[in-house]
C-alpha cells in the first residue's frame, strides 16, 4: 500500500458504505466533441467504487478533468475522481509525495514548489490529475532526458476489477505497472501514488529562443541543444516552399536564483464560443506569420516563471472554445529518428496544403522509448496540431495516418478520437502483452472507454 | 488558531478548513460522523499546509455525546464552524414526518445543542469565534424547501441571539448565507448554473468577511441582492409564486 497507514489496512469507513447514486452527466473531453450523456459516479474513497464493480453494466472508466483530447476518458459509466484528491505524505528530505490520483499537478505545484520541490516530468497544462499523467504516461519538454511522467512514479496503488488494490512499481507486480502507465485507465482505478519530485532553486526558468528559417535547421538545432534540460519548437505548419517547417526553438533550465513563489497571474476566460469563421486559412496564418516575425533575432535569452515556459495556455481557461462550438481535435504524432526528415516533410507539406493547420503546432525531439506496453514516446520527432473540427478534417488526418505509418509511427492516444482500429494495432508493438494483462486482471469487460471500443484495444 | 469544523463531512466544511489553514495557519479539527474519510481528510490538510489537522467523530443529532464530545477536545478550540447540513428530500417530508424531523435535527436541533455548549466556553473565556453556515432558503419559505428552509430559518435566528448575547464577552457570531453551492447536497439538481458558486468560493467568501469583521455574508455576493428582492414581495402576491 502506499498510504502511510498500511499497516493498518486501508481506513475504514463507519457507516456502511453508501452506494452513491449515479448522477447524470454530459462530459466530453478537451477537444469538445463527442460530448456524451453518461452516468457519473462521483467518489471519493475506493469503498465507494467496489460496489459499482460488482454490477453487472461494465465499461467504466475514470473521468476527472477531463483534458485528455478525445474520447479515452468516456464512456456509458463514468468514474469522477476529483474528489479523491487528498495528498497523503511528503518527505522534506527526499522529495518524495504519496497522492492519490485526484490530485492536480496545479495542486502539486501550489503546495510544493514555495518548499523547493517541482514535478519531475509536466506536460503543457497542470490542470490534469496524477492519475490522468500515470494513465497518459504523459511527457513535457524535458523528455528527451527524463522520459515519461511514469519515470517519476516510485510506486502506486491500483484498484482492479475484482476488488483487490494491488500495489505496483517497477519491481513489484511489473507488467501491471507497465500496463497501466499508458494504460488510458483501461487496467482499473488508479487509486494513489507516490512520485519523486525534483528539487528546484527557483521559480523561473531562464530561456533561449533560437530561430530556425525551416525544417532542417529546426531538426539540427534539436540535436544541436541536446544538452538542455527543457525543449520545444513552436512550429508555422502554414508555411510552404523554402519557409517549410520554420520554426521558434525554445530551450530552457531552471534558474538557480530568483523567489520559489510563481507570480501571480491574472486568467483570462473565453466566456462564449467562437464563431467558426473567424478561425480561417487567412486569419491563422496571418497570426502565425506575426508570431514568428514578432520575434525578430536569431537568439534571444531571458527568464520567465514556470507558468509562462510550461502553461502559457493555462492562463486561458477554456481556450477551448477558440475553435467554436463543434471543437477540435490535436493530431498528434511520432516518426522514429531515421524516419523523421522524410515524414515530417511529407506531413507538413500535406498540411500546408490543405490549409487546415492551426496556430499550435508544436515541435520536439523524444528520447529513448520506455517499456510501458502502450506508452506513446518513441526516439524521435513529435509534432501536435490542433485542428478545427470540419468534415473535410477527417479524409485529411486519415491521409497523415498513412504517411504516418508508412514511417513507422504512431499517434498519441490522449490526444485521438478518431484513429482507426488497424492504424493503431499495427503500430502498438506491444498491445498484444497489454490485453493479456487487461484478461488476468478482468478488466476486458469491466473498463472501457469510447476509445478502448472504437480501437478495440 | 485551532479551528474546529463541526459537519466537516460537507464540502463548505472542508474548503473553510483549507482556507483557514492556507490563509491563517490554522490547526484544523474536523469533526463529523464518517471518522474513516475524515482522516484522510485531515492527513491532506496537514501534508498540504504544514499544521496539524486531526480527525474526531461527531454526531449533531446525538445531542446527550456533545457534552461529553466537547469535554474530550483537548486542545480546546477558539474558533468553530457549525457547517452540518441536511437538505433531505423535500417531497418525502411532507408526507414523513421521520424525514422532517433529520432535516430540522440536523440544521438546527444539533447546531443549538452543541454551540450552547461552545458558548457557554467561550463566554466564560472571554474571547472566541463561532461560524454558523445557515443559508439563503431560510430567508422566505418557499414551497419547493421550506421545511429546511425553517431549519435554517432558525438557525440564523439562533444565531442572531447569539450573536447579541456574546457581544459584550467579546466572542464573534457570523453567519454565512451560501445561495446554490456545488456540493454534493446539491448534486444531480436542476439548479440555475449561472448562480453557483463552488465551495471553494464560500470559503474565501467566510475568510474575508471574517477580516473585515462582518456578522452576516451572504455566498455569492448577489444573494443578497436576490434576497433583498424576495424577501419584499408581497405575501399575497408571493403566495401565488411558483418557487
Amino acid at each position: 500500500m502506499c498510504s502511510p497507514n498500511s499497516d493498518s489496512g486501508p481506513l475504514p469507513l463507519r457507516d456502511t458504505v453508501l452506494t452513491r447514486p449515479a448522477l447524470p452527466v454530459f462530459i466530453s473531453g478537451w477537444g469538445r466533441t463527442p460530448r456524451i450523456h453518461a452516468s457519473g459516479y462521483d467518489i471519493e474513497s475506493f469503498e465507494e467504487i467496489l460496489p459499482l464493480l460488482k454490477q453487472e453494466t461494465g465499461d467504466f472508466i475514470v473521468h476527472a478533468l477531463g483534458r485528455s483530447y478525445g474520447d479515452s476518458s468516456l464512456s456509458r459509466n463514468v468514474i469522477l475522481t476529483r474528489r479523491l484528491n487528498a495528498i497523503l505524505n511528503f518527505d522534506p528530505d527526499t522529495g518524495i509525495v504519496i497522492c492519490e490520483s485526484g490530485v492536480s499537478l496545479f495542486d502539486l505545484i501550489d503546495v510544493f514548489l514555495p518548499r523547493g520541490w517541482f514535478l519531475s516530468v509536466t506536460p503543457g497544462t497542470k490542470f490534469i490529475t496524477v492519475g490522468g499523467a500515470i494513465a497518459g504516461d504523459v511527457h513535457g519538454k524535458n523528455h528527451h532526458k527524463t522520459g515519461c511522467f511514469s519515470t517519476s512514479v516510485i510506486r502506486m496503488d491500483v484498484l482492479v476489477p475484482s476488488g483487490q488494490i494491488i500495489t505496483c512499481s517497477s519491481q513489484t507486480h511489473r507488467e501491471l505497472f507497465l500496463a497501466t502507465c499508458g494504460g488510458m485507465g483501461l487496467t482499473g482505478v488508479i487509486l494513489s501514488a507516490e512520485l519523486q519530485l525534483q528539487p528546484v532553486q527557483s521559480a523561473f526558468i531562464d530561456q533561449e529562443i533560437i530561430k530556425c528559417r525551416n525544417l532542417w535547421e529546426t531538426i539540427d538545432t534539436f540535436h544541436q541543444y541536446h544538452l538542455s534540460t527543457y525543449s520545444v519548437a513552436w512550429i508555422d505548419c502554414l508555411s510552404q516552399g523554402k519557409d517549410l517547417g520554420r520554426s521558434l526553438l525554445m530551450v530552457g533550465e531552471h534558474a538557480q536564483s530568483g523567489r520559489l513563489r510563481l507570480p501571480e497571474i491574472r486568467r483570462h476566460s473565453v466566456p462564449f464560443d467562437v464563431p467558426g469563421i473567424c478561425l480561417n486559412p487567412y486569419s491563422v496564418s496571418l497570426f502565425n506569420a506575426i508570431y514568428y516575425a514578432k520575434t525578430r533575432r536569431q537568439h534571444i535569452s531571458n527568464t520567465v516563471s514556470l507558468n509562462t515556459f510550461f502553461y502559457p495556455l493555462d492562463a486561458i481557461l477554456q481556450w477551448n472554445r477558440i475553435y467554436g462550438k463543434n471543437g477540435f481535435t490535436q493530431y498528434q504524432m511520432v516518426l522514429p529518428l531515421e524516419s523523421s526528415h522524410a515524414g515530417l516533410k511529407a506531413i507538413l507539406t500535406r498540411i500546408a496544403r490543405s490549409g487546415m493547420g492551426s496556430f499550435l503546432a508544436v515541435l520536439k525531439l523524444f528520447g529513448p522509448t520506455n517499456e510501458n506496453y502502450l506508452s506513446f514516446p518513441l526516439k524521435g520527432f513529435t509534432l501536435a496540431l490542433d485542428f478545427k473540427m470540419v468534415s473535410r478534417l477527417l479524409p485529411l488526418l486519415n491521409e497523415l495516418d498513412r504517411i504516418v505509418l508508412d514511417h513507422d509511427g504512431r499517434i498519441y492516444l490522449s490526444k485521438d478520437v478518431r484513429m482507426k482500429s488497424e492504424t493503431f494495432q499495427k503500430s502498438y508493438p506491444d498491445l498484444e502483452k497489454f490485453r493479456e494483462i487487461r484478461r488476468h486482471y478482468g478488466a476486458t469487460t469491466q473498463f472501457n472507454s469510447l476509445q478502448s471500443r472504437r480501437l478495440e484495444i | 488558531m485551532q479551528l474546529l469544523i463541526l459537519g466537516a463531512g460537507s464540502d463548505i466544511g472542508i474548503a473553510i478548513a483549507h482556507q483557514y489553514a492556507k490563509a491563517e495557519g490554522a490547526h484544523i479539527c474536523l469533526a463529523s460522523r464518517n471518522l474513516g474519510l475524515l482522516k484522510k481528510k485531515a492527513m491532506d490538510i496537514e501534508t498540504r499546509y504544514q499544521v496539524k489537522a486531526r480527525a474526531v467523530e461527531f454526531d449533531a443529532r446525538d445531542y446527550a455525546g456533545h457534552r461529553f464530545f466537547y469535554q474530550s477536545l483537548d486542545p480546546k478550540p477558539d474558533a468553530v464552524v457549525f457547517t452540518a447540513g441536511y437538505l433531505g428530500n423535500h417531497d418525502l417530508a411532507q408526507k414523513d414526518f421521520g424525514e422532517t424531523r433529520k432535516i430540522i435535527e440536523t440544521n438546527f436541533l444539533g447546531a443549538v445543542s452543541i454551540l450552547e455548549i461552545i458558548a457557554a466556553d467561550f463566554e466564560a473565556k472571554g474571547r472566541g469565534l463561532i461560524i454558523g453556515v445557515s443559508s439563503v432558503a431560510g430567508e422566505r419559505g418557499r414551497q419547493s424547501n421550506y421545511l429546511y428552509g425553517a431549519a435554517k430559518s432558525a438557525l440564523t435566528t439562533f444565531l442572531s441571539g447569539l450573536r447579541n448575547r456574546l457581544y459584550p464577552s467579546h466572542v464573534r457570531v457570523m453567519t454565512v448565507l451560501p445561495g446554490f453551492v456545488r456540493t454534493r447536497m446539491t448534486a444531480g439538481m436542476n439548479l440555475p448554473q449561472l448562480l453557483m458558486i463552488e465551495p471553494e468560493q464560500v470559503a474565501e467568501d467566510v475568510y474575508r468577511a471574517y477580516q473585515t469583521c462582518k456578522d452576516i455574508v451572504y455566498s455569492g455576493w448577489f444573494w443578497r441582492w436576490i434576497m433583498r428582492i424576495i424577501r419584499n414581495i408581497p405575501e399575497t402576491v408571493f403566495k401565488r409564486m411558483k418557487l
